[in-house]
């Protein structure tokens, strides 16, 4: 090599070694941000309670009222009917989440922040939630009412 | 696009003659130029603590029920919790040893002289409130080893006649050391000593701009007789850059220490179990303590832990006002004052391996 070609790659030479340096700075601080990103995001909470759960005694519940139980980190729905049926759903409006109530003077499930309206089979009948509430299983097991997930078919 | 934003704020602001100052900045260089580092490496330092104290805010929950709880929570289920909270305690403790180092190159390179005294004084504060932030942060884990350190910390606080009663009630929020204790000192830790400590901070900040950089008496000497012989550096970007090298390098080893030696979390607090045996403070309070140890139970008819109390207090007030001691003519400075400090880096030194070695 001449000393003219010698200088000439000389630019190139200081371009191999500044995208090195700054490839290495880059990749360095990527690891310094990445374990902060992770650290942001919580650790997901442990949905204790499993599929089933035993959401009230036979004795809670009067004809035409509803219940609210703790089906594993997230509120449920029992209603007792006027003729002695129960029903159970997820309490979680599908609108926006709030916590719905059975209303006994309607016979409905109702949803106070936005005036959501759900059959009690938990069709979305009136206002603006967008979907059907899910339904549980309800069994009785001696005097207790227990709710379980629906088992897909 | 740079040219036009550049623009838009000088045509608002005035921005070449706001940024001039930094333009126009130099270092002075000289084979001890080095030491000029270690404030920016303790600023770095001190810029980490905020950014993972924040991070750490997001998890931990003060009370004497669920601090312990939550930090365990940060270091066993949060990711990479136990790397964050580790980089805090080791960068904790790389603070107060950058900021004694910090101090003592301007005590040795006698910085703190005319016009710099008002930056020694803002300093020396920086280093108490450091110490301060050291000293409530311990205790917000909650554990054994905290709870003890704090009981015996604010126990010393209540020696000092007339005062010291009330200040230790206050600062413990009761006659003992409770979760009225932990909720005081997150309070401390995470808004009253972060509010001064920014205050001060930028006050610090502001002097040394304003008053450029010091150079050493002999050469301030030499150079004043001869300005040829000056030699300096432009602050940006010549030494800016070395300096965030040397930040770069400090996150390096802070890295390391935190990923090789996590910091441990201990036991949970439990006020009516025993102290462990060999119970220390951390290491950068462990020459006082040592000191108070060493003082006999009576001295005449003083207290012994009175008397090194206030001894300690004198001390200090006195470290604040060093620099009023000092000639203002650097051909005349006084050796008494390296002599002192001489001395007190040997003792605090020391004692502080005197601390960890007794029993």
């Amino acid at each position: 090599m001449t000393a003219d070609q010698l200088s000439q790659s000389e630019p190139a030479r200081r371009r191999v070694i500044e995208i090195l340096l700054g490839g290495g700075l880059l990749a360095s601080f990527a690891s310094f941000i990445y374990p902060v990103l992770r650290y942001l995001v919580p650790p997901a909470v442990a949905d204790l309670g499993g599929d089933e759960v035993v959401a009230a005694k036979l004795t809670d519940l009067k004809p035409n009222s509803g219940k609210i139980f703790r089906f594993g980190s997230r509120p449920g729905l029992l209603i007792m009917n006027s003729d002695g049926t129960y029903h159970a759903l997820s309490a979680t409006c599908t609108h926006l989440g709030c916590t719905v109530q059975y209303r006994s003077d309607l016979h409905e499930i109702w949803c106070p922040c936005h005036n959501g309206i759900y059959d009690l089979n938990g069709r979305n009948i009136s206002g603006p939630p967008p979907r059907p509430l899910d339904v549980f299983d309800v069994h009785l097991r001696g005097d207790e009412i227990v709710v379980s997930r629906k088992r897909e078919a | 696009m740079f040219a036009t934003i550049r623009h838009w704020l000088d045509t608002r602001f005035d921005w070449d003659d706001l940024t001039a100052p930094l333009r126009h900045k130099t270092v002075p260089t000289h084979r001890l130029s080095y030491w000029y580092f270690l404030g920016g490496i303790t600023l770095f330092l001190f810029l980490i603590q905020v950014l993972t104290g924040i991070l750490l805010l997001l998890y931990y929950r003060p009370g004497a029920n669920e601090a312990f709880e939550s930090v365990q929570y940060i270091m066993t289920r949060v990711r990479f919790g136990w790397l964050i909270r580790s980089i805090h305690s080791w960068s904790a403790n790389l603070m107060i040893f950058t900021a004694f180092a910090h101090m003592f190159s301007v005590l040795f390179l006698k910085a703190y002289r005319k016009p710099r005294e008002l930056t020694w004084v803002s300093g020396v504060l920086l280093l108490f409130l450091v110490m301060g932030f050291g000293f409530s942060g311990y205790l917000l884990p909650w554990n054994t080893l905290a709870f003890f350190a704090t009981t015996v910390g604010t126990a010393i606080a209540g020696q000092v006649p007339i005062v010291g009663k009330p200040m230790m009630i206050f600062l413990r929020g009761g006659p003992g050391v409770t979760g009225a204790t932990l909720t005081r000192f997150f309070g401390f830790h995470v808004a009253v000593l972060p509010g001064i400590a920014t205050v001060l901070i930028l006050l610090h900040l502001m002097l040394v701009q304003l008053l450029g950089m010091s150079v050493p008496s002999k050469l301030e000497v030499q150079w004043t007789a001869d300005p040829s012989l000056k030699q300096e550096m432009k602050f940006f970007p010549n030494f800016l850059l070395r300096e965030l090298m040397a930040w770069y390098l400090a996150l390096g080893v802070l890295g390391v220490l935190a990923a090789l030696f996590p910091w441990n979390l201990g036991v949970k607090a439990d006020p009516f179990a025993s102290a462990p045996a060999g119970i220390k403070p951390e290491w950068y309070f462990l020459f006082m303590f040592q000191t108070l140890k060493l003082i006999p139970s009576k001295v005449w008819f003083i207290d012994g832990e009175v008397l090194g109390v206030l001894a300690f207090g004198l001390v200090g007030l006195l470290w604040i006002l060093l620099p009023f001691f000092e000639s203002d003519e650097p051909s005349h400075v006084k050796r008494w004052i390296t002599g002192i400090a001489v001395f007190a880096l040997a003792y605090i030194a020391g004692m502080s391996v005197y601390g960890l070695l007794a029993k």
